[in-house]
């Protein structure tokens, strides 16, 4: 029987240079492995492979060197330990996050939740290219959003509060943008140089800087062959459903507009930005 | 509440002749040696130390009253020391 190597790309399971042999693309969101799932894919890659796993690019594990007649053994002993295999190929793959506000004080989004709700919502989604999601928890940005085809940033929208504030100018001195000023005792915001860091609020000693969380959202990057940077095509987006909305119009664009093995970065250099900023600004104006 | 300086603060840790991360821990092993509600001047430079440590001691849960610009490239952080936990 002809082995179906598009169905195995499908199911995770990637295709070495040795004969008959897989390296297993297991899925992962966010960069989260838990105990459980640790000990089986151990015990797998003991068993079924060369007794070691492979840390991807994109936060992924792969188990590498497992043989064709053990592919589905190797599904059913993942299984027990709540493991999945990932996917390769023309589809929404593995979706990257940092800890985000759970763990990192620079954290102003739970990067995480947002993954695994991103995860949930579109994982293995047939397109007409493979499709890229990260999700990173600040404007530092150590996940790299722009390299993705929808990335992510968690931010802040901040707001001030002159009752509370002891002009001690922390604020000003934090601010990366030079968006805070000070005037004798007068503070002053520029928000249009405002990058939604929320580092004045994280540095603010009375909570006069109050910031509520918040997403920018980046759009058609890529690495690889053809370097692409991912856009800003939407202005601050300030709930999640609406960065929800702006995600499913991002991906209905990219299926109806993008050629066979187009990536989005792409198509929108052959198609231009108006058109998709346009139904962006229309899907995160719904209430 | 009054206008606080300086001189009114007792304590002082001088913090310009360590760097990062040293310059958080020890401004906090100095807080550790104070009762709850003592004052200290945590004396910083500019750059990397006064973008940071101020926020690492809000998030340990100490009062942060002012900060004196010394308009030398320093700053003093005056702090009040949070209850234990």
């Amino acid at each position: 029987m002809a082995v179906d190597y598009a169905a195995l790309k499908a199911g995770g399971f990637m295709r070495q240079k040795q004969k008959n042999t897989f390296s297993l693309r297991l899925r992962c969101v966010g960069g989260t492995v838990t105990a459980e799932q640790l000990a089986v894919i151990k015990q797998v890659a003991d068993q079924y492979g060369h007794g070691y796993i492979h840390l991807t690019a994109r936060q992924g594990i792969e188990i590498p060197f497992i043989k064709l007649e053990d592919i589905d053994d190797v599904k059913a002993a993942l299984a027990k330990g709540g493991v999945e295999p990932g996917v390769c190929g023309p589809r929404v793959r593995t979706v990257t996050a940092c800890q985000g506000g759970r763990c990192c004080p620079s954290g102003c989004i739970d990067a995480l939740d947002i993954a695994e709700k991103l995860d949930a919502r579109y994982f293995g989604r047939e397109l007409p290219c493979k499709f890229k999601f990260g999700v990173t928890g600040c404007i530092n940005n150590c996940l790299k959003m722009e390299e993705n085809d929808f990335g992510v940033k968690g931010a802040y929208d901040v707001s001030y509060d002159e009752d509370a504030c002891i002009h001690c100018g922390l604020c000003a001195k934090v601010c990366r943008e030079n968006a805070i000023t000070f005037e004798g005792d007068t503070l002053i915001f520029d928000e249009s140089k405002c990058s939604h860091c929320g580092r004045c609020v994280k540095s603010c000693p009375t909570d006069a800087w109050k910031g509520k969380s918040a997403f920018r959202v980046f759009i058609g990057g890529t690495f690889g062959n053809h370097i692409i940077t991912g856009k800003e095509l939407t202005p601050l987006i300030k709930d999640e459903a609406t960065l929800m909305r702006v995600a499913d119009a991002t991906i209905d664009y990219f299926a109806t507009h993008s050629k066979k093995g187009e990536r989005f970065g792409k198509t929108l250099e052959r198609l231009g930005t108006d058109e998709l900023q346009g139904i962006l600004e229309a899907a995160a104006a719904e209430a | 509440m009054a206008e606080i300086s300086l001189d009114q603060v007792e304590n002082r840790v001088d913090i310009t002749d360590v760097v990062c991360p040293v310059t958080f821990v020890k401004a906090k092993v100095a807080l550790e040696e104070l009762d709850p509600g003592d004052l200290i001047a945590v004396h910083m430079n500019d750059g990397e130390p006064v973008q940071n440590v101020p926020r690492s001691i809000k998030e340990e849960g100490h009062q942060i009253l002012k900060l004196v610009d010394n308009q030398d490239g320093t700053y003093d952080l005056i702090v009040r020391k949070g209850e234990e936990e």
